[in-house]
């Protein structure tokens, strides 16, 4: 077989249908003002299932800011929003967020207008600030869904805090649609998107094989779909798919690269901008990245989650997301990842984009390397501001750190 | 005044204040937020020991925290991995921004107290829940209190310790109204100093300390009001003593501020009748917000510019910690509301050492010439 055709082999055949669903969605979102249906502006880790209960467009800034950083759109609108008085040093989503909203540009054009704002602080302290912004800017009602920092565990009074504020929750959306809360199409809501996190959990879990069918990389492409559209039918029929075609590849031995002889952890959000490089980068090492702590956050606090009592449970689970925990909980968890996708490395993408995320990730790795004996490495970069990244340095690092994997293979 | 001089000299020499407070048999409690609730740990019979992050030499927390973190966290990490921090008899960290959040993470993982403590406070104070979320939240660290030093916080210790610290934020309060109205009966240096002493040095003593310079500065005869140009500091925490001195070079005098350093610290006074808990969690509905809080989308703005026309302030300097997330968001939507006001302002970012004095005065001058 030529190295055409094996590449070709490697090519993921549901990759198109996803691209068609997101057309799709951001067409219906964008659409949004002709066929009268409300859009919400949501943080990523934020309740969405009232809002598809609702009939409410979630629209996602920081998707959008995946898809800034991955057209290279980054840099030109970060510095906008610098001109703007916002210091280098925020979450470069934010800033392209808040320079595209003025400018309209950036790739489709821009986001529809939001006629409400969803924030859920379970992600960082910066969403709060952001949505504060928009709100001001667009002049719509925001909610904000204050989740408490669990750092050694979830209290009682955070329990009954965020349980309550479903309720308002509710309220809020019921005051601004106009219209009342569909119980008995909750509890169908919360199903499909129970089920949709055990499928994207299985899509993931399928790169414990070895050779691994997908890379994270491929996992940063095909999380779009958990992210905004759970809750519905489309991500059930879709990892369906994806996983029936992940098992394929199982059964057939396609890898995702050439040749895995390592297999890495990554830790924190993707470098948008620099995927296909880094991925190129890592394959010309025989290593794939088998596995990372983001793409889980979509599903890992399945065990949290009572399916007969969605509404209820979800106040638990949407809390003790992986960024809402202490870093020993974090830790914990990177090391059971470690065993499970059995990995030789691990990779930290120290993002100055995100403090949460990145603070502690030293203290993550001295565990990791007094538990595993496993090297680690750092790549600090803005997650989409290509002017904090130096390819030759990061090169130089890879080569370094992939040195170590293979001297201690 | 000799008086100032005791908050001067604690303000400058912190650790050694402290540890002379715990030869006499008081223990220390840490903490680095203004919405610490300092009447707790005092009705405990402890010393609420406000931290701010002096090592010389930070980089001792380059194996915990990144360059990007703020120099505030650094700091306080540093003190306490160079062992300046000794004293202490455990820590608190109330929720306040990403970043202390970590640092909470870190210092409990790696430094061995008797006491610790995560206060997750709620981020926005409008609703029912959350005041009843942040009441239970207090509760709890009364009860950890209790716990960990083996005594009881009755309600009346709690009464007691609340009046200390209403004494406290009244005189300061006081205080910064006579430097308002005029600039020449204190300066903003020895303020600053007041101010920053009054987190370190033992309450009850420092509330007495501040009635009596108040009573001596009202009595004193008022010398001329200085020629200076009226100025708002605004931001997070200002460690900075020489920002009030340079100011007055340049020109301008520190006539208020919107400091967690300044009237953020002192400002609203809790209920001394009811219940001691929901009181104290009532001030900090009652209280200037700081930016990782929520009360409404623009108060900020609206208090920044009442302050500055209460004030008669004819500009503003903002004094940012470089990397200091929720402070750099507000800026530009602060900046607007003081803009439309017609109040000129610049921002000013600093790390753990202020920019060099030459280029700092040359900054002050040419923002004091604009006025």
């Amino acid at each position: 077989m030529s190295t055409q055709e094996q590449k070709n082999k490697r090519k993921f055949r549901s990759a198109g249908r996803m691209r068609e669903i997101m057309t799709e969605y951001y067409i219906e979102a964008k659409s949004a003002s002709q066929t009268g249906k409300p859009v919400a502006w949501i943080t990523s880790g934020g309740p969405v299932e009232p809002l598809i209960v609702m009939d409410v467009i979630p629209v996602y800034p920081e998707n959008y800011g995946a898809m800034i950083g991955a057209s290279h759109m980054g840099s030109d609108l970060c510095a906008k929003a610098e001109a703007m008085g916002y210091s280098m040093d925020l979450c470069s989503y934010a800033r392209a967020d808040i320079a595209c909203a003025l400018e309209n540009g950036g790739p489709i054009g821009g986001l529809p207008k939001p006629d409400m704002l969803v924030c859920c602080n379970n992600i960082c302290g910066t969403v709060l600030k952001w949505y504060e912004i928009q709100a001001r800017y667009f002049n719509v009602p925001l909610f904000i869904f204050d989740t408490p920092f669990c750092h050694t565990g979830f209290s009682d009074a955070a329990r009954t805090y965020v349980r309550k504020q479903i309720d308002e929750y509710i309220d809020f959306l019921e005051t601004v649609c106009r219209k009342k809360f569909d119980l008995d199409k909750s509890i169908e809501v919360g199903h499909r998107s129970i089920q949709g996190q055990r499928l994207w959990q299985k899509v993931l879990d399928t790169a414990t094989h070895k050779p691994s069918p997908m890379t994270a990389f491929d996992a940063f492409f095909f999380l779009a779909l958990i992210v905004t559209l759970r809750g519905t039918q489309t991500v059930v029929d879709y990892y369906t798919e994806l996983l029936d075609e992940m098992n394929e590849r199982i059964e057939q031995g396609i890898g995702a690269i050439e040749n895995e002889r390592y297999r890495i952890l990554w830790d924190n959000l993707p470098i948008w901008y620099r995927l296909k490089w880094l991925s190129e980068k890592f394959a010309s090492h025989d290593a794939c990245l088998v596995a990372d702590t983001y793409t889980t956050a979509w599903c890992g606090t399945m065990k949290y989650i009572d399916e007969n009592n969605f509404i209820d449970s979800m106040a638990e689970a949407y809390t003790r997301i992986y960024l809402n925990i202490g870093v020993d909980e974090m830790a914990e968890s990177v090391l059971g990842m470690i065993d499970k996708y059995e990995v030789d490395g691990v990779v930290m993408h120290s993002n100055r984009s995100c403090k949460p995320y990145s603070f502690g990730q030293y203290d993550i790795q001295q565990i990791i390397q007094k538990e595993k004996g496993l090297p680690c490495m750092m790549i600090e970069s803005h997650m989409v501001d290509e002017r904090s990244f130096s390819e030759s340095q990061v090169d130089a690092r890879i080569d370094a750190f992939m040195e170590i994997v293979s001297q201690r293979k | 005044m000799e008086s100032i001089r005791e908050f001067i000299a604690a303000s400058q020499h912190p650790h050694a204040y402290a540890r002379a407070l715990k030869e006499s048999g008081t223990a220390i409690i840490g903490y680095l937020c203004s919405y610490t609730p300092e009447e707790i740990i005092h009705a405990a019979g402890l010393h609420p020991m406000r931290l701010f992050g002096s090592a010389e030499d930070i980089s001792l927390a380059d194996t915990h925290l990144q360059s990007y973190c703020c120099s505030l966290v650094r700091g306080a990490l540093a003190d306490v991995l160079a062992g300046n921090l000794e004293y202490l008899d455990g820590a608190v960290f109330p929720h306040t921004c990403d970043t202390i959040q970590r640092l909470s993470d870190i210092w409990r993982l790696n430094t061995k107290f008797r006491f610790f403590a995560d206060v997750v406070l709620p981020v926005k104070l409008t609703t029912e829940s959350s005041r009843a979320y942040l009441s239970d939240v207090l509760k709890k660290f009364r009860m950890d209190l209790e716990e960990a030093f083996d005594i009881t916080i009755t309600n009346e210790a709690l009464h007691d310790s609340i009046q200390t610290f209403n004494t406290i934020r009244d005189m300061l309060n006081t205080l910064y109204e006579i430097r308002s109205e005029n600039p020449s009966k204190i300066s903003g240096r020895d303020l600053h100093g007041i101010v920053k002493g009054s987190m370190i040095m033992d309450r009850d003593a420092a509330a007495q300390a501040l009635v009596k310079i108040a009573d001596e500065l009202r009595a004193e005869a008022a010398p001329p009001a200085p020629k200076r140009k009226r100025v708002l500091v605004a931001g997070s925490v200002c460690s900075h003593p020489d920002v009030y001195t340079m100011l007055e070079k340049a020109g301008a005098e520190v006539v208020w501020d919107d400091l967690c350093t300044g009237s953020r610290y002192f400002g609203g006074m809790i209920s001394t009748s009811g219940d001691p808990i929901e009181a104290i969690a009532q001030r900090s509905f009652d209280r200037l917000i700081c930016p990782a809080k929520h009360k409404s989308i623009t108060i900020r703005g609206e208090n920044l510019v009442q302050a500055a026309r209460e004030h008669d302030a004819r500009g503003v300097i903002f004094l940012q910690l470089k990397f200091c997330d929720p402070h750099s968001f507000d800026y530009p939507y602060l900046k607007e509301f003081l803009d439309s006001q017609h109040i000129p302002s610049m921002l000013l970012e600093v790390e753990d050492q202020l920019p060099g004095e030459g280029q700092l005065l040359t900054r002050f001058e040419t923002f004091v010439h604009m006025l």
